[in-house]
């Protein structure tokens, strides 16, 4: 067997994991749509609020925070993606390895530095 | 494609798909314990019985709680987007279930060995995201989409410290297999040289599943319950399952990772019937703790939960992952890192308690404000 067939047949469990978790879900979805009453009046398909009904839909206006910490996210989950590989190899690479992820490390740092001296991690 | 299953010599096909429905059955049970547990427990911590007149000690609540939800009406709000309101129950459960395909419970009882494991494990528990996003657009409730919204940011904020705090182990054992990872652990389990990724791991784990005191997405005083809102019935049980399921992969895999899973501290031609206690009691303190700072702390508010993970648990946790690369490139002594670690782990709790202590400070434009008012 090819090396490419042998590293596919490892994730054959993902795959059925997927199919099994997908089952699991939409026979309890059917179990409900059997068993549950179903009775659909106008009052039932109001939304949630406290008292009185919304004026406008939810989805309008997303504060900026939110925003700030996304961007900041992707550069440090892409500082760890960056990592990973690195971690498994590094010892065999030797010191020259380590003082380079040491300056990789140095200049995100500088960037996280620098977000937090502009506020950008103050929730306002 | 023939593997070995418990002896016998099956199909990959059919080895997985039998293996995958022991879980089922596995997780299932188990979730229903832990929710009795939680309950349980949670009466004792605040002076009263909790559940008790469903079966013996109230051991079949669970059962009776999922009876009801299947027999419950599934309402649809009129004003919510079909399509992701329905299908974001898919994507709350599918991905932690997935989760499962690498947890090591005992010698030969895991469902696949992946060379990568913890990459994956990593990869796939920040998925279900999607979903409490989508559960908070999809249902076209306010409380739902801050909900939602406070979900992603809280998740993507402490999923930074939970992965590099298990890649400062996977630099140690030099692989991601966490099979490996557990056999490496036969007579020092990792915690003894990383007890600050431990600790980080821990507090960043108990976001990452919005536990107290980090469910401001969930907070029922906050946001009447968060994405979920407008669910009912079965639908909104998986949530519920996602969440319980969510908390025994972390502690089985935390357990693994840090204390030694069924290795530590007998080694592994130990037999089936010690590892079961070896695991079952790691994984019992790490959700017995769970439970424990529940029960204990208050809610944090929203600022002070992004500035902890950002100001504090990130630079620790790069600290923690350049000093573990000098002492591996050169060769010292690995107790230099119980040291250090442990040093971080009182760098932590000093820095956690000033942080906690210090008076409140009360932004501009509200003090502003507070002036005119006055």
């Amino acid at each position: 067997m090819a090396a490419a067939d042998l590293l596919l047949t490892n994730y054959i469990p993902v795959l059925l994991a997927t199919v099994v978790g997908f089952i699991m879900v939409i026979t309890a979805l059917l179990a409900a749509r059997l068993l549950a009453p179903f009775s659909q009046e106008a009052g039932k398909g109001t939304t949630y609020e406290c008292g009185m009904l919304p004026l406008r839909r939810a989805s309008t206006n997303v504060g900026m925070r939110f925003y700030l910490y996304a961007i900041l996210f992707v550069i440090f989950d892409v500082e760890a993606v960056f990592i990973f590989p690195w971690a498994l190899s590094f010892i065999g690479i030797g010191a020259f390895a380590y003082w380079l992820m040491v300056i990789f490390i140095a200049i995100l740092a500088l960037g996280l530095g620098y977000a937090w001296k502009k506020g950008a991690l103050q929730w306002r | 494609m023939n593997t070995d299953l418990f002896g016998l010599q099956v199909n990959v096909w059919a080895d997985a798909a039998l293996r995958l429905q022991l879980i089922v059955v596995f997780m299932t049970v188990v979730v229903m314990g832990l929710i009795w547990a939680e309950r349980r427990i949670l009466g004792r911590f605040q002076q009263r019985i909790g559940p008790q007149k469903t079966g013996p000690f109230g051991l079949l609540q669970s059962v009776a709680d999922a009876v009801k939800l299947v027999g419950k009406e599934d309402l649809r709000p009129k004003n919510a987007d079909p399509w992701t309101f329905e299908l974001a129950p898919f994507l709350v459960f599918i991905p932690i279930f997935m989760g499962f395909v690498i947890v090591p419970f005992l010698v030969g009882w895991n469902i696949k060995v992946l060379e990568l494991g913890l990459l994956y494990f990593v990869a796939i528990s920040s998925v279900n995201i999607v979903g409490w996003v989508m559960a908070g657009w999809g249902s076209d409730n306010r409380y739902a989409m801050i909900g939602g919204l406070r979900a992603a940011a809280q998740s993507i904020s402490y999923e930074l410290p939970l992965v590099l705090s298990l890649l400062a182990v996977a630099m140690v054992a030099g692989t991601l297999n966490l099979d490996e990872i557990v056999r490496q652990q036969g007579s020092v389990p990792y915690i003894v040289w990383q007890p600050m990724a431990f600790a980080i791991f821990f507090i960043a784990a108990l976001a990452e599943l919005n536990r107290a005191p980090f469910d401001i997405p969930v907070g029922e005083s906050e946001v009447v319950g968060g994405p979920f809102v407008e669910y009912s019935g079965i639908r909104w049980s998986m949530f519920m399952l996602a969440e319980y399921a969510g908390l025994l992969i972390m502690a089985v895999v935390g357990a693994s990772v840090f204390l030694g899973g069924y290795a530590w501290p007998l080694g592994e031609e130990l037999g089936l019937g010690w590892q079961v206690v070896l695991v079952g009691a790691k994984a019992g303190l790490i959700i017995f703790a769970v439970f424990w700072i529940r029960a204990s702390l208050p809610r944090l508010r929203i600022d002070q939960l992004m500035g902890y993970s950002w100001k504090i648990l990130l630079p620790l946790v790069l600290v923690q992952i350049l000093v573990n690369g000098l002492v591996l490139v050169y060769g010292w002594s690995e107790a230099i890192l119980g040291v250090v670690g442990l040093a971080g782990v009182v760098a932590l709790v000093s820095i956690t308690g000033r942080a906690a202590n210090r008076p409140r400070q009360i932004p501009a434009r509200a003090a502003a404000l507070k002036g005119e008012a006055a």
